[in-house]
């Protein structure tokens, strides 16, 4: 996937890993995950398997081109009215949701049910691409490498890619193959493989 | 028929120190409204007295073209309400474009209708047919459209977050603002569904007490104010539509982004 916009960014996500991308707040990581989702106005080329976005709907995009934003927002009044498919139980009981969560008002949800719901709403479209803004930032050590292997897994079974903003360095040595760093709406290679095209 | 009683100056000038009367309470509470109570009462007095001797006019050359005129004249001074009446505008001149096209193609053909099928003035354009029914129409279709326009992009103003994640989810951008509309829908139509729930038990309509004051029958009259409130709520309803789905298509482009850059305002 190529991507281009301010000064130039060029960037590829491979099938079944996480890229990670770094920085501090206010250097753009957000913006470009927007602008990758197509939510905001940008110019550049982007590419899925050789199809440009161009190509895709506005939804098929979206909906292929999954983004997890940093605040999670419910409108509906129950929290399962969000998902097309309910999640199973043991998703659920996983990460340590119980069951009559779907039922729940949105408005009880704490900061991290937000966030681990929104995990699985996202999921429910079932994308070949994640953005993900700091998917972790609400939820304690525990549920957090929970909620990170259940991305993981994700990633490889359905051969999906994901573009991961963090601010832990460890997370992001444990998730992805690649970390860049964004400064000033600049990404630099942080580590990993090695630059690519 | 009886004439109705005709109004000397002294009678307007007593009706007038009421106002005056009012004026100076509000004065004297500080409350801050009597300056726009004074320029408004004399606005009132100077527009009303100018369009009498307006009316006058057309309805003695009776000439289609004149009408059309006056009918151009009413359609730009209300649009450039609709625009001002905006906490959050488009830019440019598609404010203005909106409320324009919106009152032509509801108010005017809701008055052709009414015209050329249910009233049948000799000739349709009859100026003392023509322009009160317009008026009627336009004046509430102006609110209605205002209202719920203003509405909607404050609404998405307030929700661009959740919009953008409905979006974000694969929704359309008509599904990520469906409770919004129909929100807005709402408040512009509802005021004329009260006013014609409760026509004749609370409220004697304007035009109708100004037929009977002049002497028509007051069961002919009733008619006359049925058919105006349905014409009314057809302005209206299709007014709002109208307008709310061009606000709609400026505010999402090609790619179905929400595009408040394209507002101004506050």
């Amino acid at each position: 996937m190529q991507f281009l916009e301010w000064s130039a960014i060029d960037l590829e996500l491979e099938a079944g890993r996480a890229v990670c991308l770094l920085g501090e707040s206010g250097s753009g990581k957000s913006l470009l995950l927007r602008a990758i989702a197509d939510l905001i106005l940008n110019e550049g080329v982007l590419e899925l398997n050789g199809r440009t976005r161009e190509s895709f709907s506005p939804q098929e995009w979206r909906r292929t081109v999954g983004y997890l934003p940093a605040e999670i927002f419910w409108w509906e009044a129950s929290v399962g009215a969000h998902f097309e498919r309910l999640p199973m139980e043991a998703e659920l009981k996983r990460l340590r949701l119980p069951l009559e969560s779907l039922e729940w008002v949105p408005s009880r949800l704490s900061m991290g049910e937000r966030q681990r719901l929104g995990i699985l709403r996202m999921l429910d479209r079932q994308p070949s691409v994640l953005l993900l803004d700091e998917p972790t930032a609400n939820l304690d050590d525990g549920i957090s490498s929970v909620a990170e292997s259940l991305i993981l897994e994700y990633l490889e079974s359905r051969e999906a890619a994901a573009l991961w903003v963090t601010h832990s360095k460890a997370q992001a040595a444990r998730v992805a193959k690649r970390t860049y760093r964004m400064l000033d709406k600049v990404l630099e290679l942080a580590g990993g493989e090695g630059a690519e095209g | 028929m009886t004439a109705a009683i005709d109004l000397n100056y002294w009678d307007i000038a007593f009706a007038a120190s009421i106002v005056l009367g009012l004026g100076v309470l509000l004065a004297y509470y500080r409350l801050g409204v009597t300056r726009s109570l004074v320029v408004a009462s004399i606005r009132l007095v100077i527009q009303l007295q100018a369009i009498g001797y307006v009316l006058k006019f057309l309805f003695a050359e009776g000439r289609l073209v004149y009408v059309a005129i006056m009918a151009t004249l009413m359609l730009l001074v209300a649009s450039r309400e609709i625009m001002v009446r905006q906490k959050l505008r488009l830019k440019g001149w598609a404010s203005f474009g909106v409320g324009a096209s919106t009152l032509f193609v509801s108010s005017f053909a809701v008055a052709l209708f009414g015209l050329l099928v249910v009233v049948k003035p000799e000739p349709w354009y009859l100026p003392q047919y023509a322009i009160p029914l317009l008026g009627m129409i336009m004046s509430n279709t102006m609110s209605g459209v205002s209202l719920s326009m203003d509405r909607l992009t404050s609404a998405l103003r307030d929700n661009r977050a959740i919009i953008e994640q409905r979006l974000a989810l694969g929704q359309s951008s008509r599904e990520s603002i469906q409770p919004y509309l129909r929100d807005c829908i709402r408040t512009g139509i509802m005021p004329v569904v009260n006013s014609m729930a409760t026509a004749g038990i609370v409220s004697l309509p304007g035009m109708m007490t100004g037929q009977i004051l002049a002497g028509a029958d007051p069961t002919e009259a009733v008619k006359y104010q049925i058919i105006i409130w349905f014409f009314i709520a057809a302005g209206v309803g299709f007014g709002m539509a109208t307008a709310l789905r061009l606000l709609e298509m400026r505010l999402f482009d090609d790619r179905q982004r929400l595009r408040l850059d394209r507002l101004v305002g506050e």
